[in-house]
């Protein structure tokens, strides 16, 4: 207990620095995924056969495998096989590819959610909005938007949540988040080894960071509950 | 001159056959009731004139503009049936109110979108939303919804829901106004509310065509009846005749239903 104690403020500032580049690639793949997931959404639901159909096998493919090994594709596959690194070596390659993979991997879990948000609007609302004279647009943005945010809270607080977790399997691209951080107390850095400790630690942090999150989506709801 | 004519108007989903060549006229400040037993085709007829559904054939003229005509893909373009759509209004059997938004923003908000195309908004944009608000405050107290103005449709009764909206459909000033059932989803005890804010109307002399199962008040309101069986009017002519001297067999076997019921 003692030397935990002493290894504390070392472990914390390794451990905090570990967690921004979780938190980053958190906010990148939510900034990247909430608009292409969006997009794939309309690919898969478009009446255009092709397209729909093209979208629902990349959204097949890409639910039915490991974002592991997506990641492993993605940050390995350009050099190994095509001789071409486009990522680069260092943590900004690394993160580049985390982020592609991550952004990929979500936009399309949102995209189901995004449709199932779409379709759940009554018919009723496009038509009552048709009669009224308002455009297409003016129908998606005014009318079926929100309600459809609505539906998707919900579903989407609970992949958000998992997506928080989920950014610790970039440990296998050897991406510096937390997990990262924290096992290398094991090996031995800081002038620290053999410790597990701050590997176990870690889950606090994770575990913090949905605590803030669970509050601010379960506040997100009750905003939205003023209408049904 | 009639204000609406519709010639031969047809319409089929699949291999059903739903509309059969239907042709009727309305004349300006008239009230057309339109019964008939469920898959009748009624509702496809309102649907078709409000630009819901694309008829297969015919033609649907307004203050003899032809709006629609089959054979005229040129009468099809999707740029213009949005402004076509606006001589008519069409109350839902569901209401389809927006759930977001107030009574009176329901009531407010397409007139606001399309105050929001004319050249001078920009310049007169307080007085125009101002006049937009009063009118349709105008209109709920109208409709006996003074009281109710703020609130959101879940938490008004079906019959409340359903006066906002025919005012939200008043609101246009719609050349016709269409009500598809409108008192099919209301508990018994709500439709008088609804069928009295109708007659009101027709009392003022608005052009209306009415879908319903209310026989009495289809009588009652309409200065005119049309029975439809099998995508085809059967009858038609004024209440008393349809209702009292039906002349075709068919008509006489629904009505008795009504009667014994």
């Amino acid at each position: 207990m003692q030397l935990i104690l002493e290894q504390m403020p070392v472990v914390i500032n390794a451990l905090n620095i570990g967690f921004i580049q979780t938190l980053k690639l958190f906010f990148v793949t939510l900034i990247g995924a909430f608009p292409l997931g969006l997009i794939i959404a309309f690919g898969s639901m478009s009446r255009f056969r092709p397209l729909s159909g093209f979208t629902r096998l990349v959204v097949w493919v890409v639910r039915g495998t490991p974002l592991m090994i997506q990641l492993l594709i993605i940050y390995y596959f350009p050099g190994l096989v095509l001789d071409n690194p486009i990522w680069g070596g260092g943590e900004t390659g690394r993160f580049l590819a985390a982020s592609t993979a991550f952004i990929i991997n979500y936009a399309c879990y949102f995209s189901e959610i995004y449709r199932g948000g779409i379709q759940g609007v009554p018919i009723g609302q496009e038509e009552a909005g048709l009669v009224l004279g308002m455009t297409k647009s003016q129908i998606f943005f005014r009318i079926k938007l929100l309600q459809m945010i609505k539906r998707i809270v919900p579903p989407m607080s609970n992949e958000i949540i998992t997506l928080v977790k989920d950014t610790a399997l970039a440990r296998i691209i050897a991406l510096q988040e937390v997990i990262f951080a924290g096992q290398s107390f094991l090996k031995g850095s800081h002038g620290i080894s053999g410790a597990i400790w701050p590997l176990f630690f870690t889950a606090f942090y994770y575990l913090i960071f949905n605590g803030l999150l669970t509050l601010l989506l379960g506040w997100l709801e009750k905003k939205l509950d003023y209408f049904r | 001159m009639p204000i609406l004519e519709v010639e031969n108007l047809s319409k089929t989903f699949g291999r059903t056959s739903v509309l059969k060549k239907i042709n009727l006229s309305l004349e300006q400040g008239q009230a057309l009731s339109i019964i008939g037993s469920s898959g009748s085709g009624k509702t496809t007829l309102l649907r078709c004139l409000n630009f819901l559904e694309t008829p297969d054939a015919g033609i649907i003229r307004v203050n003899g503009e032809t709006l629609f005509d089959a054979a005229d893909p040129a009468t099809q373009w999707e740029s213009s049936i949005r402004k076509k759509r606006l001589h008519f209004g069409l109350v839902f059997q569901s209401f389809n109110l927006f759930p977001q938004y107030t009574a009176l923003e329901n009531v407010m908000l397409a007139k606001k979108l399309l105050a929001a195309e004319r050249p001078d908004f920009k310049a007169k944009k307080k007085e125009i939303l101002a006049e937009i608000e009063a009118q349709a405050a105008d209109l709920l107290t109208q409709m006996g919804l003074s009281n109710r103005m703020t609130n959101y449709p879940h938490q008004l009764s079906g019959g409340q829901c359903q006066r906002v909206a025919i005012a939200r459909a008043l609101a246009l000033h719609p050349d016709i106004l269409c009500f598809d059932e409108p008192t099919s989803a209301l508990d018994p005890e709500l439709t008088g509310e609804v069928l009295r804010v109708i007659r009101e109307l027709a009392d003022k002399n608005t052009t209306m065509i009415i879908v319903t199962h209310e026989m009495a008040f289809a009588r009652d309101v309409a200065d005119h009846v049309i029975f439809m069986d099998e995508g085809m009017i059967v009858e038609q002519g004024r209440p008393l005749e349809v209702f009292e001297n039906p002349k075709e067999e068919r008509t006489r076997q629904f009505l008795s239903r009504f009667k014994q019921g």
